[in-house]
C-alpha cells in the first residue's frame, strides 16, 4: 500500500468530482439548499393550515335543546362557534364537511341537570378530521364551564366552599433541560438526517467512480497503470467518502440553521412559549460527527461494492436504489417514540448509531454503549471496506461483460 | 524484449462451461521490432495483450516482461509497459495535461521531471495548443495523442497496442501507425494486435496468426508467404485458419 498513490488518486477524483455539475448538485447544493427550503415550507405550510383551521369558526348544528335555552344561548354566544339551522341529513353534512360537529342536547336536559341526574350529551365528529376535533373541543370546553358553573352554584347555595369541587391540585412539572427536551422531542431528526444524507452523499460517486469508469472505458486505462489495486480502490473509496462526509455536514449545518429560523418564528407567533430550542454544544456535534463517521466509511464501502458489479450507471442506480430503503428503515425507528437503546439494539448497523445520537444531542453519554457501537460500526465498515478492496481485485468484478 | 511461455487464460462461462480463450501461447517479441498478433475477432488477441499488460492474470504459463515476470512482479511489469487500444478512453472531466501528469505521477515520477517529460512530448506530439482542454471536449485526433503521450510519459521500453486503430479515419490511423513505427525506431519492443491484413504488412517486423486462442502460425511476412506459397496476406491467413481447423477436425 501507497500512501503516495492512494493520494495521487484521491486527489484526481476530487478535481474530477468538483468539475461534476451532477456530483455538485448531488452533494452540495440539494444539502444546502433544498432540504432547508422544503423544510421551511413545509413547516410554514402546516403552520397556516393548522392556523387557519384554529382561527376558522366550526360550523355546528344542535339537535334537541328546545327546552334548554339557556344551554342553546350560550353555545351561540361561543366565540368560533357558527350554530347553523338544523337540517335531518346532518350526517351526511359532518362527512362531506359541511359543518364540523353536531351537538346532541337530550330532552329536557337543562331540568334534569337542576334535577342532580346525569344526562348525556353526544357530539358528533368526523373522528380525524383536525376542523372537526376543533368544533368538538370547542362545544366540549363550553359543557365543562357549564357543568362548574352548576356545581359552583349548587355549592354556593348550601354555603359550602367552591374549594370542595377540587379538593386537591394536580400537575406535572418538567424537571428535564430544555436542550433534553428539544433533543427527545426532535433531536431523533438530526441523526435521522445524517444518516440518510451519508447514504444519499456517497451514491452518487460510489456509481460513478465504478460502474461509471467502466461504462467510459477508462477502467482498462487505469489497470494499466503501475498504482496497486488496492490503492486505486482506497484512492476511490476516500472521494466517495468525502462526498458523504460533506453531504452529511452539509445537511445538518443547513438543517440546524432552518430549525432555529423556524422555532424563531414560532416563538414570534406564540409569544415566548415557541419549540423547544435546540441547542447543539460544539462537543455534541463532534461526538455525532464521530459517530457518523463509521457509518460514513460502512455506506461508502457498502456503495463502492455493489456499484463494482453493475456494468453501466444505469445499472449500478438500479442496484443502489433499493438500499435506500434499507437505510431508511432502520433509521426511522430510531426517531419513533419509545424505541431505547438496549445491548441488542446497540448491535444493529445505523439503528445503533441513530438511536445513540439521538441520546448524544438530548445530552446523555451512555459510555458502555458509545464504545460498544463506535466499535461495531467500525468492525462493519472494516469489514464492508475489505470487501471492497477484494472485489476490486477480482477480474469477474471488473471486467463483468 | 518479451517472452511469452505457455500462456493460458481460461474462463468460465454459465451457459458454455470452460471457455479457453488463450492456449498454451507461447512467443517472443525483440527491442526494436514489431511484432503482430492477427486473428479475427474472439481469436484471443485482447485477452493476450491484456494479460502481457497485467491488466488480467494468466489461469497457466506466464510471460517475461524485461526481465519481470507478469505474475509475480505484476506491478514492476506495469512501469514497463505502454498499454494503448481503442478500449483505453481519457477521463472526461480532466485536461490532456491533467491526464499525462496523473500517469506521470502513477508511475513514480516526481514533479520535475514529470514537467519536463510532459512538456517534451506535448511538443513532440504538437499539443500545446489544446493541453488544457478537458478531454471530453478534444477530437477524435486529439485524443489519440492525448492517449499516446499517456503511454509514453514514463518512457517504457515495451509497448503494447491492443487494436489501436480500430474505428478510427484515416488521417488518426496515420498519426498511430506513425507513433508504432516510431517507436520501434527508437528501439522499443512492440507488439501489436489487429485484424487488418494491411496494416500487418506495412509494419509488422514479425506476425503470429492466432484463432480459438491458440498460436497456429509464426514467421516474418515473407516467411509465410514462403511457407504457404501466397502473395496475399489474406489468403494466407484464410489457409493458416483452415489448415487447422481441417485438423482439428480430423484429430
Amino acid at each position: 500500500m501507497s500512501l503516495r498513490n492512494i493520494g495521487v488518486v484521491y486527489r484526481k477524483e476530487l478535481t474530477e468530482a468538483l468539475r461534476d455539475r451532477r456530483t455538485l448538485i448531488s452533494s452540495i447544493v440539494i444539502p444546502l439548499f433544498l432540504f432547508p427550503a422544503l423544510a421551511i415550507g413545509i413547516g410554514y405550510a402546516f403552520a397556516e393550515v393548522i392556523g387557519a383551521a384554529s382561527r376558522e369558526p366550526s360550523r355546528i348544528m344542535i339537535l334537541g335543546g328546545e327546552d334548554s335555552p339557556a344551554v342553546v344561548d350560550g353555545l351561540k354566544k361561543v366565540r368560533n362557534l357558527r350554530v347553523v339551522p338544523t337540517k335531518t341529513n346532518y350526517l351526511d353534512l359532518i362527512s362531506n364537511k359541511k359543518i364540523r360537529a353536531v351537538v346532541d342536547i337530550p330532552l329536557g336536559f337543562q331540568a334534569a341537570v337542576e334535577r342532580g341526574e346525569r344526562p348525556d350529551v353526544k357530539i358528533y365528529i368526523f373522528s380525524g378530521d383536525m376542523k372537526s376535533a376543533f368544533g368538538a373541543t370547542r362545544i366540549e370546553r363550553f359543557f365543562t364551564e357549564f357543568r362548574d358553573m352548576t356545581v359552583r352554584g349548587r355549592l354556593a347555595a348550601q354555603n359550602l366552599p367552591e374549594s370542595l369541587m377540587k379538593p386537591f391540585n394536580v400537575r406535572q412539572q418538567n424537571v428535564v433541560s430544555p436542550e433534553k427536551v428539544a433533543g427527545e422531542t426532535y433531536g431523533g431528526l438530526i441523526p435521522y438526517l445524517a444518516i440518510l444524507m451519508c447514504m444519499t452523499g456517497a451514491m452518487y460517486p460510489a456509481m460513478d467512480l465504478t460502474a461509471g469508469e467502466k461504462e467510459r472505458g477508462t477502467i482498462e486505462t487505469i489497470l494499466s497503470s503501475p498504482v496497486k489495486r488496492t490503492d486505486l480502490v482506497l484512492g476511490k473509496f476516500l472521494l466517495v467518502l468525502t462526498a458523504s462526509l460533506a453531504t452529511a455536514t452539509l445537511s445538518v449545518v443547513s438543517m440546524g440553521l432552518s430549525f432555529s429560523v423556524l422555532s424563531h418564528l414560532a416563538s414570534l407567533q406564540n409569544g415566548a412559549e415557541g419549540l423547544p430550542a435546540l441547542t447543539m454544544h460544539p462537543e455534541t456535534v463532534l461526538a455525532v460527527f464521530l459517530m457518523a463517521l463509521p457509518i460514513a466509511v460502512l455506506f461508502s464501502a457498502v456503495l463502492f461494492t455493489i456499484s463494482l458489479f453493475a456494468k453501466s450507471f444505469k445499472e449500478a442506480q438500479s442496484y443502489l436504489t433499493p438500499m435506500t430503503f434499507v437505510v431508511l428503515v432502520p433509521a426511522i425507528a430510531a426517531v419513533l417514540p419509545g424505541i431505547e437503546l438496549t445491548p441488542k439494539l446497540a448491535l444493529i448497523p445505523i439503528l445503533n448509531v441513530s438511536l445513540l445520537c439521538k441520546e448524544l444531542v438530548a445530552g446523555t453519554y451512555h459510555w458502555n454503549y458509545i464504545v460498544l457501537i463506535f466499535l461495531s460500526t467500525c468492525i462493519y465498515a472494516g469489514v464492508a471496506l475489505f470487501l471492497a478492496v477484494k472485489m476490486f481485485q477480482r477480474e469477474s468484478v471488473l471486467f463483468s461483460s | 524484449m518479451i517472452e511469452v511461455r505457455n500462456l493460458c487464460k481460461r474462463f468460465h462461462d454459465r451457459k458454455r462451461g470452460e471457455i479457453r480463450a488463450v492456449d498454451d501461447v507461447s512467443f517472443t517479441c525483440r527491442p526494436g521490432q514489431i511484432y503482430g498478433l492477427l486473428g479475427a475477432n474472439g481469436a484471443g488477441k485482447t485477452t493476450t495483450l491484456r494479460m502481457l499488460a497485467t491488466i488480467l492474470e494468466p489461469s497457466a504459463g506466464t510471460a517475461v516482461i524485461c526481465g519481470s515476470d507478469i505474475v509475480e512482479k505484476a506491478e514492476e511489469v506495469r512501469t514497463k509497459v505502454g498499454f494503448l487500444s481503442t478500449a483505453t478512453a481519457l477521463y472526461p472531466r480532466l485536461t490532456a495535461r491533467e491526464l499525462v501528469q496523473y500517469f506521470g505521477r502513477l508511475n513514480g515520477l516526481d514533479d520535475s521531471l514529470l514537467n519536463d517529460r510532459v512538456n517534451s512530448i506535448f511538443q513532440r506530439l504538437d499539443m500545446n495548443g489544446f493541453s488544457d482542454r478537458q478531454c471530453d471536449k478534444l477530437s477524435t485526433g486529439m485524443k489519440q495523442k492525448t492517449s499516446i503521450a499517456r503511454t509514453l510519459v514514463h518512457d517504457p521500453p515495451v509497448m503494447i497496442f491492443d487494436e489501436p486503430t480500430l474505428g478510427l479515419d484515416i488521417l488518426t490511423t496515420r498519426t498511430i501507425t506513425g507513433f508504432i513505427r516510431e517507436c520501434r525506431d527508437r528501439g522499443k519492443t512492440v507488439i501489436f494486435s489487429t485484424h487488418i491484413m494491411s496494416e500487418v504488412e506495412k509494419l509488422c517486423d514479425v506476425v503470429g496468426i492466432i484463432q480459438k486462442g491458440k498460436l497456429l502460425a509464426e514467421g516474418t511476412v515473407g516467411e509465410l508467404r514462403d511457407r504457404y506459397r501466397e502473395q496475399d496476406l489474406e489468403e494466407i491467413f484464410v489457409k493458416v485458419v483452415a489448415c487447422n481447423g481441417t485438423a482439428a477436425e480430423e484429430g
